[in-house]
């Protein structure tokens, strides 16, 4: 077997250290010239469970976790907590062996800790080794560990065995062994990383084809996820407050928040609930100082009151929200995308917001940035929406995306000197909602301003700001808010927000938003290999929705297929309600068991979708257009 | 040069600077307490030497919340239970604004009960009236955490079940470092305590008793009140804290039967607040943040610089 690239997948339990390992695996191959992407597959648990993540490497770009994987590191799972077959969930403690089999692609290769596995536990070990033509190498990765450092050490052998089988340099390892461990471990850790490499080497005799792929890059990379870049770009618009309480996964820019801003001289709290999150933001904003909150499902549900006053009382805000799979509790640590409709419309009266879902790590740093810029400039509440497989994953992203110059503008905002020429009402109210604002947008006055003082209300409200119940201020006033949309909807055109792939020209399409666009795009790319003629679109822009692109690619294709991970297909139908037609060329392929497309899955689904049959995987489901 | 010259300016104020020259005219009922609010606040306002545009009066729903609409500084009428974070995160943002919360017994007892367990707790620099009550006026009457137990209403036809809260006990349990009752009909002592809280650096929380002939007709006016610094029968020390305990407590059953006690409960003026506590920690900038984003001089950090190695 010759792959061309490497899907190493390590798996373990919860707290077995697979997060930080697989994170220095990627950053290794990194460094050695490949293109990364990881994808993570966690339990919501402390210790114990199955946990693994996939580290997908080859030369070119990657954007998507693979079919499949082809190269398995099997630690054990040592937090299990009752290790019998009859479990309730299962023997815990060989999951990490059993339960990554089905996905090992044929010819794949196989190391694992006879330390705590033993493969006569598995059923068919044998029997489907030689039926899959897999490679095993069984080594007591415990024992190497705790003879030459400490038991917690046997991810390093691992590594240390990865490396010698697939070819690859330790001085990687080494380096970013050196860079974050402290003296004491350092030394017992290279101990056994070399020991490992060098027993495999001289113990078996290899019979996999298996090899790192070699790469270079022309300039230099760096890993980061979703979560690094949605808190970069924030902190690079100047964002220097951030309100939230904790939940999986939002926690995570959270908490790169909450270690970024006291060293540039900004504020973090984490206070007691979300709904005094959302509010907290808005009240920093008003004062002065560009701000953000953010959260998960059930704590979104809770800002959705402060959300509907920053709408009202046009207080700029970001706010993010890390979707996993619901409803309620749900799956929380596997990502799904069913909170594009909470998102869209949660909160009393007609909805007055801007939504944007990022697709890559590369553009949620732009995205977040955008989102800023929206929110400031047009003093309207912003939604950055993505999910946990975002959040979570990391990928390589030339270090030059982020050579950018900061920008701390607080947008439509009145300096005193325009203060003493603007209008004013009786009692020396600012007019802080003037009715012949450009472009809607009427600038505010920050608190402490000379002669800028107005009152905020939720309630309706005539230029001063005073409660108002009058028919046609209400009227001028509500146009005038939904008016800011249009603006937006321009200045979102010039950025390019979607991302387009494949051919200009093609029969049919893919359509999919936020987190699934790097999967999609291999889909196509896979698809027009195949002879099929199919261009796809990843769409970031939910509100203000980008009608006249997207009426322009579904009139230039026969056929669309919209790819989300949902069971109700929210995308489609939020297009279809935009559009206002479309409904008999587009589908739909859903996936809600809890884990994001594999390309494959796409391609199967898409094909099935053509010639009108089943999809053959029963992890996902095809609905046909309307009128099929 | 700050971008903000309204906060510090030496000049007289009058408190007529306050009030709206035409409308909108307070829409309180005749006899409604939340005039006596207003009206103290206004008197307290020159006396700690603020102007209109350097005040930020944040306020939650009910009639309470109307507050300052009838009143010319900066205003916020959020929502319903939400005047403590939106303000307090305003005060983090910038120091030097006055600040000031203002809502009802619902509003801040119920609805919004949580935020002030915590704002007490953080102890932030600023002031928090409780327009109490005892009843949900704007919504007509019902029931509200502090009616007393057994209070018949359209929405408790059979009186209440519930032992009211006890609004100056869990002030000093959650941590306020000010805490004070007053009347409506006591504009004297009411103006006076509005003073020292907007003096007090801490969280200053005035339960402020409030009547609404509208709805609480067999409420009392809060007469004849009694101070409890004061009164020969008390003389309460409010820096000895398990005195406060004890006299809150006691205040709070008097209430119900008809005795109005006020004053101050608790003063601790040691205890740092909020803001002082995250910029000891280094998690608070010395300048008011708000500042930041005028002064054209400012290095902006870029995480390019700061953040992107760890990544390499
Ligand atoms: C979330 C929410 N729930 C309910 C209401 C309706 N509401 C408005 S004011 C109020 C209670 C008012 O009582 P209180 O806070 O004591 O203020 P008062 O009117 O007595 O000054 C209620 C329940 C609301 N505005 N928002
Ligand atoms: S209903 Fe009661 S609280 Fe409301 S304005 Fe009338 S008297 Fe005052
Ligand atoms: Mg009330």
């Amino acid at each position: 077997m010759t792959d061309h690239e490497l899907m190493w997948r390590i798996a373990g339990g919860s707290g077995d250290g697979i997060a930080s390992t697989s994170q220095n695996f990627a950053k290794a191959l990194m460094r050695a010239g490949l293109h990364v992407f990881t994808h993570r597959h966690y339990p919501s648990r402390i210790r114990g469970g199955h946990t693994y993540t996939e580290v997908r490497a080859k030369p070119e770009p990657v954007r998507s976790r693979g079919d499949g994987f082809n190269c398995l590191l099997a630690l054990g799972d040592s937090f299990a907590r009752n290790p019998q077959e009859d479990a309730y969930y299962g023997d815990e403690e060989v999951k990490p062996l059993a339960e990554n089999l089905d996905e090992l692609n044929e010819g794949g290769v196989i190391v694992y800790d006879t330390g705590l596995l033993d493969s006569d536990d598995i059923p068919n070990f044998e029997q489907r080794v030689e039926e899959n033509n897999w490679h095993v190498y069984p080594l007591n990765l415990r024992e190497i560990a705790r003879d030459h450092g400490r038991e917690v050490m046997r991810n390093t052998a691992g590594v240390g065995a990865t490396a010698a089988l697939l070819g690859i340099d330790l001085q990687y390892f080494e380096e970013l062994m050196a860079e974050s461990m402290p003296e004491k471990i350092l030394e017992p850790n290279i101990e056994i990383l070399h020991y490992t490499h060098d027993l495999v080497e001289e113990e078996f005799e290899f019979t996999h084809d298996l090899q790192v792929p070699e790469g270079s890059h022309d300039e230099e990379q760096v890993l980061l996820s979703g979560s690094d870049t949605i808190a970069y770009g924030a902190l690079d618009e100047g964002c220097r407050f951030i309100a939230g309480y904790p939940m999986t996964p939002w926690t995570e820019v959270f908490t790169i928040m909450s270690q970024a801003l006291p060293e540039v001289g900004g504020i973090s709290e984490q206070v007691e609930d979300e709904i005094a999150a959302a509010a907290l933001a808005m009240g920093a904003s008003h004062a002065g100082v560009k701000s953000m909150s953010g959260s998960s499902g059930g704590g979104f549900a809770l800002m959705s009151e402060p959300l509907g006053l920053a709408e009202m009382s046009e207080t700029p805000v970001v706010l993010v929200e890390a979707m996993r799979a619901g409803p309620s509790t749900g799956l929380p640590t596997k990502p799904e995308q069913a909170d594009l409709e909470h998102v869209l419309y949660t909160s009393q009266g007609d909805s007055n917001r801007v939504v944007l879902a990022p697709g890559t790590v590369a553009e949620a740093y732009e995205q977040s940035r955008l989102a800023f810029q929206l929110a400031y400039g047009y003093n309207i509440p912003v939604i950055l929406l993505y999910d946990q497989k975002l959040g979570g994953e990391l990928m390589n992203v030339p270090a030059s995306h982020f050579d950018r110059e900061p920008n701390p503008d607080l947008g439509a905002v009145t300096t005193e000197e325009e203060l003493e020429d603007a209008p004013h009402g009786p009692g020396g109210k600012f007019h802080r909602y003037r009715y012949d604002a450009e472009d809607g947008v009427s600038p505010r006055s920050i608190p402490g301003q000379k002669g800028g003082h107005f009152l905020v209300t939720g309630n309706e409200h005539n230029p001063a700001g005073h409660i108002d119940e009058d028919p046609t201020n209400r009227v001028t006033q509500m146009e005038r808010r939904m008016s800011k949309l249009d603006g937006v909807r321009e200045f979102l055109d010039d950025k390019n927000t979607q991302t387009h792939m494949g051919p200009e020209e093609a029969d049919y399409g893919l359509i999919t938003f936020g987190s699934q666009q790097g999967t999609v795009r291999e889909a196509v790319d896979r698809l027009n290999e195949a002879g099929h003629s199919v261009k796809g679109i990843g769409v970031s822009d939910m509100m203000p929705y980008p009608v006249e692109e997207m009426t322009a690619f579904l009139e230039s294709v026969d056929e669309a297929l919209v790819v989300e991970m949902n069971a109700s297909g929210q995308f489609r139908g939020l297009t279809q309600k935009e559009l206002g037609r479309f409904g008999d060329k587009l589908s739909s392929l859903l996936k809600y068991n809890g884990e994001p497309f594999e390309p494959a899955e796409i391609v199967a689904g898409f094909e099935a979708s053509i010639e009108g049959q089943d999809v053959p995987d029963q992890q996902t489901t095809y609905v046909p257009a309307a009128g099929d | 040069m700050s971008a903000f010259s309204a906060i510090g300016e030496e000049r007289e104020i009058d408190r007529e600077e306050f009030t709206p020259t035409l409308e909108p005219q307070a829409t309180w009922c005749p006899g409604c307490g939340d005039f006596g609010v207003l009206k103290a606040l206004k008197q307290a306002m020159p006396e700690i030497g603020r102007n209109p545009d350097e005040v930020l009066l944040v306020t939650g729903i009910g009639c309470s919340g109307k507050l300052n609409s009838y009143f010319e500084s900066y205003g916020y009428h959020s929502i319903h239970g939400r005047s403590l974070p939106i303000s307090r995160a305003a005060k983090l943002a910038n120091p030097e604004l006055e600040v000031i919360a203002a809502g009802g017994d619902g509003d801040g007892y119920g609805i919004g009960g949580n935020h002030f367990m915590h704002t007490a707790r953080e102890n932030h620099d600023m002031t928090y009236i409780v327009f109490n009550n005892e009843i949900f006026g704007l919504t007509k009457g019902q029931t509200s955490p502090t009616s007393p137990k057994g209070h018949k209403s359209k929405t408790q036809p059979h009186g209440s079940a519930k032992d009211p809260v006890r609004p100056l006990s869990l002030a000093l349990t959650s941590g306020a470092s000010y805490i004070a009752r007053t009347a409506a009909v006591n504009p004297n002592q009411a103006k006076e305590i509005l003073v020292e809280a907007m003096q007090h650096d801490g969280f200053a929380h005035v339960d402020f008793l409030t009547q609404c002939p509208t709805w609480n007709k067999d409420a009392r006016q809060y007469v004849p009140y009694t101070d409890i610094n004061e009164a020969d029968e008390y003389e309460h020390d409010p820096t000895d804290r398990d005195a406060a305990a004890a006299m809150a407590s006691e205040a709070e059953q008097a209430l119900y039967e008809g005795e109005v006690l006020t004053g101050r409960f608790y003063v601790d003026s040691d205890r740092p607040s909020y803001s002082e506590e995250k910029q000891a920690i280094g998690e608070m900038p010395e300048e008011p943040l708000a500042e930041r984003y005028f002064d054209d001089d400012y290095e902006w950090e870029r995480t390019h610089d700061l953040l992107l190695d760890r990544h390499k």
